[in-house]
């Protein structure tokens, strides 16, 4: 068989598979195929939200899950984030006109000494994905930054990275600040970051420890339903 | 005794077996440890290292140790870990402390070669450091982990942030100090050279071997 004969069309397959093949386009990062994909999706009148989280955070989840059990590697799951950022470049500012509402707004940034942000990306752009509103703050946060930008955002989440050891104790200067200042209870607080562990979460107060982007997502939700839920409990 | 940087990197050096001291130490320390042990005259010292590449994987670094000095430590007098943290988030002083064995202080290699203090001082966030070891073994412990053989686009996502690159040199070799330059080029770094000898690790060592148990 000739290499033209196994040529996927992507236009020509249905819509699961086509949903199926960005699967192994992400997962292979294939930026250009995702991007075809994305709007292949779009003209068939799929919705820019269904396209996001059916075709491409679908995609991520299995990325993440292999990530997860070593069956892939720090640089492959880059290349897919890469993938999956051109798909969503071109759905972003649909998802803007479609004013589709946000799950909660989270502050996400490295800590005061660190310039590792790969993790940080990751988180942001996976969060993204599942409806909350990023603000990113890049790297190197002294604690005003991050006070600051807060309380400017009203954001509900803080999410603090570090990759090392020495960085890491900057976390807790941060909650620190936020206790001093009375306003730790008004944010969800999660770190994340390689050296960290769920023990290093609680011991400086974090609410909680995320150890990939994927468990970012899920604990944020979380969090923000069980705020939600405490909400209706207190207006009942 | 042949050591090879890649034995070093991937599997580690056996102890000989011989001696009443023995040093467990990261493979990217062999040959500065054989050097120190061999100018100051040690023949009490037995060295044992762990594949330096565990340090892409630092979770694994504490059990590895623990095994070790468990396996060893019925055939000698005394045990000393030379690791620093090397991102460990305190795991492996842990373990240490709980074997009642001692380690090297400090968080890496490059802050104890330059002297903890003084690196702590310089406060260089955006510097990348190179050993001796790790010049000879850029491609092992940086181009091929990272993928960037494969996938060279990735090296901005890795060091955009970083401004410089330095070099520590535990030797005064040129040839490495090439390497080490060519090693910036490729990542688009200033290039630095910072002469440092064994720095923190020759103190301690020589502290360690005059126990003489």
């Amino acid at each position: 068989m000739s290499e033209e004969d196994d040529e996927i069309i992507l236009s020509e397959l249905s819509d699961e598979d086509l949903v199926n093949q960005m699967f192994d386009d992400l997962y292979d990062g294939l930026k250009d195929e995702i991007v075809e994909g994305t709007n292949i999706l779009l003209e068939r009148g799929w919705t820019p939200y269904k396209v996001l989280t059916e075709a491409l955070v679908g995609g991520m989840k299995i990325v993440g899950e292999d990530f997860r059990d070593g069956i892939l590697f720090v640089p492959e799951v880059l290349l897919a984030a890469g993938a999956m950022k051109a798909g969503m470049g071109v759905l972003k500012p649909l998802l803007a006109e479609t004013g589709a509402k946000t799950i909660g707004k989270m502050v996400i940034g490295t800590v005061k000494g660190d310039i590792h942000d790969i993790g940080k990306n990751l988180v942001g752009m996976m969060m993204e994905g599942a409806g909350f509103e990023i603000i990113d703050i890049g790297i190197n946060n002294p604690v005003e930054k991050y006070l600051e930008t807060l309380e400017r955002e009203q954001a509900d989440i803080l999410g603090m990275s570090a990759l090392l050891t020495t960085t890491m104790p900057y976390m807790k200067v941060v909650i620190d600040t936020m206790k001093e200042k009375g306003i730790r209870d008004d944010y969800i607080v999660l770190v994340g970051g390689a050296p960290l562990n769920e023990e290093f979460g609680r011991a400086i107060g974090a609410d909680a420890y995320c150890r990939d982007a994927a468990v970012a997502v899920e604990t944020a939700k979380d969090f923000i339903a069980r705020k939600h839920n405490q909400r209706v409990g207190g207006q009942a | 005794m042949t050591l090879t940087d890649r034995a070093l990197t991937e599997t580690g050096l056996a102890p000989a077996g011989d001696g009443r001291l023995l040093v467990i130490a990261c493979g990217a320390l062999a040959r500065e440890i054989l050097a120190l042990k061999e100018s100051g005259g040690w023949d009490h010292m037995d060295l044992a290292c762990l594949p330096a590449i565990l340090h892409n994987r630092p979770d694994r670094i504490p059990p590895a140790v623990e095994a070790a000095v468990v396996e060893n430590r019925g055939a000698y007098e005394s045990i000393f870990v030379a690791y620093a943290d090397c991102g460990t988030g305190g795991q492996l002083a842990e373990v240490c402390a709980r074997l009642g064995v001692e380690m090297l202080e400090g968080p890496h290699c490059y802050a104890f070669y330059e002297g903890n203090a003084a690196f702590a001082a310089r406060d260089e966030i955006d510097a990348f450091y190179l050993t001796d070891f790790l010049a000879r073994q850029f491609e092992a412990f940086v181009i091929k982990p990272l993928g960037l053989d494969r996938h060279p686009e990735l090296k901005e996502m890795y060091f955009g942030n970083y401004r410089s690159l330095v070099y520590q040199a535990q030797t005064d070799d040129p040839a490495l100090t090439e390497k080490a330059r060519a090693a910036a080029e490729y990542l688009g770094l200033e290039f630095e050279r910072r002469p440092t000898g064994y720095g923190e690790l020759s103190r301690d060592l020589k502290r360690i071997a005059a126990r003489r148990p």
